[in-house]
């Protein structure tokens, strides 16, 4: 199959404006920011730096990142721990029950979160007793975050197959040797991209935060709930979200760079 | 020199030795792999979920408010047969499929493009470009769709002249908003698939004579169909139980979330909650079931 011309640039232009039109909302959110409105009407009346202003002395944002970052961080870690261990238990081995275990895997993301949410909510609070925290939010995060780091960590294993370790064995290095010098290495730029898709999942997560934070525990998703219907607060909101945007670019384009040359081997 | 010969002979440690009862022993290996996520997801998830099934068969004491741990079919027998379920199951499963169909349908130019046609550097650029809105948070976004389709909003402004209108709050914004939100989870498996199918495929199928469309549809429609199931595993299950766009943007229209929702929150009736939360289950798992055998799983 050989592509025409035509064929090629259509598909071009096809990809350009369902792209464009992505990004039509989160322009609109930027416009917005600088908005006089604030109810968010088009065209904007008139353009004001004072909700950029607000939105960086605002303390409830800074908590409210602070604490996502929190959660974020320490669930992307459980979740690059036991995602790692369960793709080399699933990769390496054969074994009964290892199709169930993949489902598993993917369970928390494959189930609405509000079901996530409630199974949590019913068994900290019903169950266990537990009163809701921010660690109860960490626990529920990490659990659905696994199954990212998985994906990428078992799609690179498949694709290295065992002979560099065999070798690094028969040259006499133990288990601990070949995991630290061969394995990990090839795994590094996968691990990374895993890590920033579970922490992006985690930091954007709304649905089963709201089941499981305890009433004090506010992430940034809960205070944009929480202001996003309040007159004075609507464009600092959309402050918050330009700023994470623009911020986000950076740790994304890294893992790129750092995955783009393996990906080009195939 | 002597020293490096000192070096390169292995010392008994104890690190040593775990290694080598580790290299001879694969089952211990794969138990110590496995014990701790197992246990991860089998004690947090798995028992909250079979614990969210019982809570289901127990009642709340119309009073009191307090759950009876009494067996009872009460709230199935109401899901099942009342038709404010009924209704409202089938009003999230036609959005559902709708927002997987537009998703898929808008995907496959978007990955195949990526994929197949862009150069290398064009191809990081374009993954960037697709990866970057998942990280603008979901209530913007749909706030921002709010925005886009009010009556004074920038729809009504470009539609206006040529005599469109938007279409308002509603299931149609419903199903806009959330294929909006889920397309770049559906983009990037399609596009994964995609990647893998050589180019020599491609090739060869040109010098044996297929065309642009019969190459597409015998040769990498086969290939990257398991990719466009684990597509739309992520759609469909993410619509089903979305309830926070639809309060955005649907106006007083409800889905299964919403009924979830107002159970646990305001009628603080979990078992009823839990009985409704079992429809997008039991759904979920069928359609799981369905795709199993396509390899789909393997490709999320």
């Amino acid at each position: 199959m050989r592509l025409s011309r035509p064929a090629r640039v259509t598909l071009g232009v096809i990809t350009a404006i369902i792209l464009g039109v992505v990004y039509v909302p989160l322009l609109v959110v930027l416009v917005n920011s600088f908005s006089t409105s604030t109810a968010l009407t088009w065209p904007p009346p008139g353009f004001t730096l004072e909700w950029w202003g607000k939105a960086f002395q605002s303390a409830g944002a800074l908590d409210a990142v602070l604490t996502s970052v929190q959660v974020a961080v320490i669930s992307t870690a459980i979740a690059l721990v036991l995602g790692t261990l369960i793709s080399f238990a699933l990769q390496r081995f054969d074994f009964f029950g290892r199709e169930a275990i993949s489902l598993l895997v993917i369970l928390p993301i494959a189930l609405p979160g509000i079901i996530t949410g409630i199974a949590l909510n019913n068994f900290f609070r019903t169950i266990m007793g537990v009163p809701l925290s921010i660690w109860t939010v960490v626990i529920a995060h990490a659990t659905f975050c696994i199954v990212t780091v998985f994906n990428n960590v078992i799609a690179r294993l498949r694709r290295q197959g065992t002979n560099l370790e065999e070798a690094s064995a028969d040259l006499g290095a133990g288990v601990w040797t070949t995991f630290r010098l061969v394995t990990f290495p090839q795994l590094r730029s996968a691990l990374l991209a895993g890590g920033l898709l579970a922490f992006a999942l985690s930091f954007d997560e709304i649905i089963v935060t709201t089941f499981t934070a305890g009433s004090g525990v506010t992430t940034l998703p809960i205070f944009i709930l929480n202001n996003m219907f309040r007159p004075n607060q609507a464009p600092i909101v959309s402050v918050i979200a330009v700023v994470l945007v623009l911020v986000s670019i950076i740790p994304i384009y890294i893992a790129q760079r750092l995955s783009g040359p393996a990906d080009q081997k195939r | 020199m002597s020293q490096a010969l000192v070096e390169s002979r292995p010392r008994r440690t104890a690190m040593r030795a775990g290694s080598a009862f580790l290299t001879t022993h694969p089952r211990t290996r794969l138990a110590l792999l496995l014990a701790a996520p197992l246990f991860w997801l089998v004690v947090v998830y798995i028992v909250a979920l079979a614990l969210l099934l019982v809570t289901a068969f127990w009642s709340v004491d119309s009073f009191t408010g307090v759950i009876t741990t009494e067996f009872t079919l009460d709230n199935i027998i109401e899901v099942v047969t009342g038709s404010l379920y009924q209704t409202v199951t089938l009003r999230t499963l036609g959005v559902a499929l709708a927002v997987t169909l537009i998703d898929v349908v808008l995907a496959l130019p978007i990955a195949f493009y990526m994929a197949k046609v862009a150069s290398p550097r064009m191809q990081r650029v374009l993954v960037i470009l697709v990866l970057t809105p998942l990280w603008a948070s979901y209530l913007v976004k749909a706030y921002a769709w709010r925005s886009v389709l009010s009556q004074d909003g920038i729809l009504e402004w470009l539609l206006a002249p040529f005599g469109g209108h938007t279409p308002g709050y509603g299931l149609p914004a419903t199903i806009i908003t959330l294929s909006y939100l889920w397309l770049p989870y559906v983009i990037l498996p399609i596009y994964a698939g995609l990647e893998r199918v050589p180019d020599s495929l491609l090739e060869a199928s040109g010098d044996l004579g297929g065309k642009t469309w019969p190459t597409l549809r015998l040769v990498v429609f086969p290939l990257i169909l398991p990719a466009i199931i684990a597509g739309t595993i992520f759609s469909f299950a993410l619509s089903l139980g979305d309830y926070i766009t639809v309060n955005i943007v649907g106006g007083t229209n409800q889905m299964l979330g919403n009924l979830v929702y107002t159970n646990v929150g305001a009628a603080n009736n979990l078992p009823l909650a839990s009985a409704i939360a079992l429809i997008p289950i039991v759904i979920i798992f069928g359609y799981l079931f369905l795709v199993r055998r396509t390899g789909a799983l393997d490709n999320l």
